[in-house]
């Protein structure tokens, strides 16, 4: 059977389809995150070094990831929306800006819950920590962007300039902060060997991984079928919808 | 149409000297202000020099943006630049090249002279100068898509700074780097290259990005 993708390139189809695929996402999310951090708090062993404080992977490490590959999928989308014109291209990127920002803070946060302990002090002008600061920088610039665009048109297309302009700068970003570190030598603190990790701490990260996916995605369908309604309110499926609503 | 639009820039902007001047003056009064906050010890300062120097630039050439494209917008020069026949990425260049020269290369005269009030060595002075004339012009490059997608916008001017900030921090990191590394004793060929890097690289896509932005705007 073949099935014709483009189909569910139209916000109404997508609309449907997504209303489906969000209990999937949001079961897996919840199951995952059960089992995530189960492992990570009551079977994973107390780090020798670390200690306990060491914990803060399990949410510190899914975090950072995120953020920087959300990054590059709004990017990628938005620039989908710019190049082909595909209106829901561009809802997309507008609803995973929120999420990653969300978990760029976060990976900063618990980054620096984790350095009080570890190095003494809560923040440090390392390579990574810097470029992470700026990547959230990145996220503001698109989101309050688009925010003060009033025509969606236009906002999709600005939006999506700068996310892709951010993206050719995010490396150059990377390895001059990271050049300017080394110039420095100011933190004398690496992360650069990460110790060798027990399996089940691995483990219990590797499904954090997971979990912070699934939630991702759910909570990204979720906006965008926000943004759909917002910007299709006009037409004929979803005054239907409404219609079926009001009589349910 | 290229070397008309840089004569045509800087005959407005002779037309209204006071302009320039501000920016200028906001720039030397930013950098004038470091010592007063945090005291006069020049040892600190020299070395604090660089980077103040270059901060200050950055936010002087920032705050200059808005006038690259806002004025023609408003008396509807732009819409009849874009209806021309002519390359649009040429005549965002050409327009990027007047601000800079009517804002950057003012700034990087007066750079060594601030520059002696901080005590920095001749050597530093020369390094710093060229640093700052190689950086400038990439400010104003980047500053162009910004200015580019902010403009007719409510806010623009403090949007444009969330924009174009982040991606000025390279340019910040060598061209501060440079005079530092002069003054520890190393070379600074490996900075200037890279910031001659940056020079080309935003020569190239800049013109292209910020006249993509003015398409958008437009519409």
């Amino acid at each position: 059977m073949a099935i014709n993708w483009f189909k569910y390139s139209s916000p109404a189809s997508f609309y449907s389809l997504s209303g489906k695929m969000i209990p999937i996402f949001v079961f897996l999310a919840v199951v995952t995150l059960i089992a995530g951090l189960y492992i990570g708090f009551f079977v994973a062993p107390t780090d020798f070094q670390q200690g306990e404080a060491y914990r803060i992977i399990f949410i510190h490490v899914p975090a950072a990831w995120m953020s920087m590959f959300l990054y590059v999928v709004m990017a990628f989308w938005a620039g989908i929306g710019l190049a082909f014109n595909t209106r829901l291209s561009s809802m997309l990127a507008t609803a995973i800006a929120p999420t990653g920002a969300m978990f760029t803070f976060l990976a900063l946060w618990t980054g620096a819950l984790w350095g009080k302990p570890m190095w003494g002090t809560w923040w440090v002008w390392d390579a990574r920590l810097t470029s992470e600061l700026i990547l959230l920088f990145l996220y503001i610039g698109f989101m309050s962007l688009q925010a003060a665009i009033d025509d969606p048109r236009r906002a999709d297309k600005a939006g999506a300039i700068i996310a892709l302009v951010g993206v050719v700068n995010i490396p150059i970003i990377y390895f001059s902060v990271q050049w300017w570190n080394t110039l420095h030598q100011g933190a004398s603190v690496s992360l650069n060997q990460a110790p060798a990790m027990a399996t089940t701490m691995l483990t219990g990260m590797l499904i954090m991984v997971i979990a912070s996916w699934m939630y991702s995605i759910a909570v990204i369908l979720k906006r965008v079928r926000v943004i759909i309604l917002e910007r299709e309110s006009h037409t004929a499926w979803v005054a239907e919808l409404r219609k079926k609503e009001a009589a349910r | 149409m290229f070397l008309w639009i840089i004569k045509r820039d800087l005959l407005l902007a002779m037309r209204r000297r006071s302009d320039v001047f501000t920016t200028l003056f906001f720039f030397v009064i930013v950098v004038s202000l470091f010592p007063l906050s945090v005291g006069p010890e020049m040892n600190m300062l020299r070395t604090m020099a660089p980077g103040v120097v270059w901060v200050a630039a950055l936010l002087a050439s920032m705050l200059s943006l808005g006038r690259m494209f806002s004025n023609d917008y408003l008396d509807g020069t732009l819409e009849q630049m874009l209806l021309s026949p002519q390359s649009l990425s040429l005549l965002v260049l050409g327009k990027a090249l007047a601000h800079w020269l009517v804002t950057g290369v003012p700034l990087v005269l007066m750079a060594p002279i601030l520059g002696i009030q901080y005590d920095l060595p001749v050597d530093a002075l020369f390094v710093l100068t060229i640093s700052l004339l190689l950086g400038t012009p990439v400010l104003s490059l980047i500053g162009a898509i910004g200015a580019a997608l902010t403009l007719g916008l409510r806010g623009g001017g403090v949007l444009v700074s969330l924009l174009v900030l982040p991606l000025y921090i390279p340019v910040l990191i060598f061209g501060s780097g440079a005079v530092e590394a002069n003054m520890a004793g190393l070379g600074y060929d490996a900075h200037m290259s890279l910031l001659g890097a940056f020079l080309l690289v935003s020569l190239v896509f800049a013109p292209w990005a910020a006249a993509a932005s003015l398409r958008v705007s437009m519409e």
